[in-house]
């Protein structure tokens, strides 16, 4: 699946990010692989959802740059946008619209050839044919996630943007989401996701990101990430071990990656 | 990109008019207090209003009546926005390969919609209370050219405090003043009553020269240059309202 001699889907260099003294990306570098799902790991604050409306052309970095299916962000962003889908980290419905008249809103906007048919099609998919014509407003959590991802899928964008696609969802959900995502990923799709969920990472990634105090401190496969642990630690934990044991001994007993202050110290 | 300016502003606005279709209740209380404005003022008030004309005093204070109906419906169009960007939908769209420019527009357009609704509402209710005018077809299309230019440019000065405000509050409150403005005007009472600093203020702030022009064409009365005066307001601040929103919506997006 990781095809390392095309071109990457996304690709992001030295990108720095200020919101006045506040240092939250201080030159963040990868690469995401066409049709793999890549995690950005880090916890609440980190940075995440500042890389991601990067990417996703809603915010503009303050030095380095980032391309994504060959587009530069900053001087192509109408092509980034037709090569992409958000899901932003809370569910972006129109509620007074009922969820098939979101689906039809977007495939217009998408200028799709038969919008009614799309909305079908995509309700089908993700089990909402029957809440269909149901206002947005009265759906549950987990419908209203299902029915925000399936309006970011319409259209079939070659790159996806999941910020925190499972915050606040139940674990039946959950599940569902992954599934989904498997799904995208299978047919192709590349797929950025940032999570704080240390399983999430584990069960759906290609590849896993730490962005940690501004930086990618780690970046590799899932058995890679394991490798790092030393070995007195694994002998430790007498198990293998598990992303969580990783992640721990990589930012420190404070799992604190919230960006810091300008001039702030590192621990 | 811009070959789609025109149907994505329609789709979008399509969209925002299902809102308030599916809760007409803003038009109607963007209705309600020029009503009750035109109840209070024709049979408590009016009574004792020398308006030194010899009209009767509903077809008097109509225009004044309806210059309020359009500023607290613009209200809706700052706090629609306003919900908007906070419920992440703005966001969404500025992630996808859509016109820029057509996300406003379809809540400009909207808000004309919406205004003209009320304004038909209480156009009628005003005739159920006596309201006669023999105005022409033409008077007809010349008054409503007026109050639609000063929608418009009321409705961008809408967009400016729905793309800045901080609360729900915020958004709104913006429109207080502006419904205010018709009072200290020719609206409800001649400007000549009023004491000196306040009748200059009157009879230089935009709200009188409109409603004189209104006045003289539902009662078929020359406009002279009161006409040119509210063309001259509504355009101003149609322009600078336009080119302030537009540039903090720039800002906001880049
Ligand atoms: N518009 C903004 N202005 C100022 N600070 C911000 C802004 N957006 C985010 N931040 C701050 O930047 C840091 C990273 O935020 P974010 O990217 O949302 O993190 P994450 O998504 O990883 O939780 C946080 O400390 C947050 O408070
Ligand atoms: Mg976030």
């Amino acid at each position: 699946m990781t095809t390392t001699t095309r071109e990457p889907a996304i690709r992001v260099r030295a990108v720095t990010k200020s919101y006045q003294d506040l240092h939250v990306l201080r030159g963040v570098d990868f690469d995401v692989a066409p049709g793999s799902i890549f995690a950005l790991l880090g916890s609440n604050g980190a940075g995440k959802t500042t890389l991601v409306r990067i990417l996703s052309t809603l915010l503009r970095a303050n030095t380095g740059t980032a391309t994504v299916h060959g587009f530069d962000v900053a001087s192509a962003p109408g092509d980034v946008r037709r090569s992409i889908s958000l899901t932003g980290q809370f569910a972006a419905v129109d509620e007074v619209l009922t969820g098939r008249e979101n689906l039809v809103l977007v495939a217009k906007l998408r200028h799709l050839r038969n919008p009614g048919a799309v909305a079908d099609d995509m309700l089908a998919r993700f089990s909402l044919t029957d809440a269909g014509n149901r206002r947005a407003g009265t759906y549950s959590g987990g419908m209203r996630r299902r029915l925000d991802i399936a309006m970011s899928l319409v259209g079939n964008p070659p790159v996806v943007f999941l910020d925190e696609p499972t915050t606040g969802l139940d674990p039946q959900a959950r599940i569902e989401v992954w599934q989904t995502v498997k799904r995208l990923a299978k047919d192709g799709t590349t797929i950025l996701l940032t999570t704080q969920y240390l399983d999430e990472a584990e069960q759906l990634a290609d590849r896993i990101a730490i962005l940690h105090q501004g930086v990618i401190i780690q970046n590799g496969t899932l058995a890679e990430l394991k490798q790092l642990l030393p070995s007195a630690e694994v002998e430790y934990v007498a198990k293998q071990p598990t992303l969580e044991d990783v992640f721990l001994a990589l930012v420190g007993d404070t799992a604190d990656g919230a960006a810091m202050p300008a001039g702030g110290e590192s621990r | 990109m811009t070959a789609h300016v025109l149907s994505d502003t329609g789709t979008l606005t399509g969209r925002s008019l299902r809102h308030i279709l599916r809760s007409p209740d803003t038009i109607i209380t963007t209705a309600i207090t020029p009503v009750a404005l035109m109840l209070l003022f024709v049979y408590v008030l009016g009574g004792a209003i020398n308006t030194g004309s010899d009209e009767s005093y509903i077809n008097y204070m109509l225009p004044g009546i309806l210059l309020i109906t359009i500023a607290s419906g613009i209200a809706y169009t700052a706090y629609r926005l306003f919900l908007d960007m906070k419920g992440g939908i703005f966001e969404r769209f500025q992630s996808m390969p859509i016109a820029r420019p057509a996300v406003l527009w379809a809540h400009v357009l909207t808000a004309l919609v919406a205004n003209l609704a009320s304004i038909v509402i209480v156009t009628g209710v005003a005739l159920i209370m006596g309201f006669r005018t023999g105005a022409s077809v033409t008077d007809w299309f010349a008054a409503a050219g007026i109050l639609i230019l000063f929608t418009l440019a009321l409705t961008w000065v809408a967009v400016i405090a729905g793309l800045s405000a901080k609360t729900v509050d915020g958004a709104s409150a913006f429109s207080y003043p502006l419904i205010f403005l018709p009072f200290i005007s020719s609206a409800f009472v001649p400007t000549d009553s009023m004491p000196g600093p306040v009748a200059w203020f009157a009879e230089n702030q935009p709200v009188t020269s409109i409603v004189n022009t209104l006045r003289a064409l539902f009662a078929q009365q020359p406009v002279g240059h009161d006409i040119w005066i509210a063309l001259a307001w509504c355009a101003g601040l149609l322009v600078a309202a336009y080119a302030a929103a537009t540039a903090i919506y720039r800002k906001k997006i880049s």
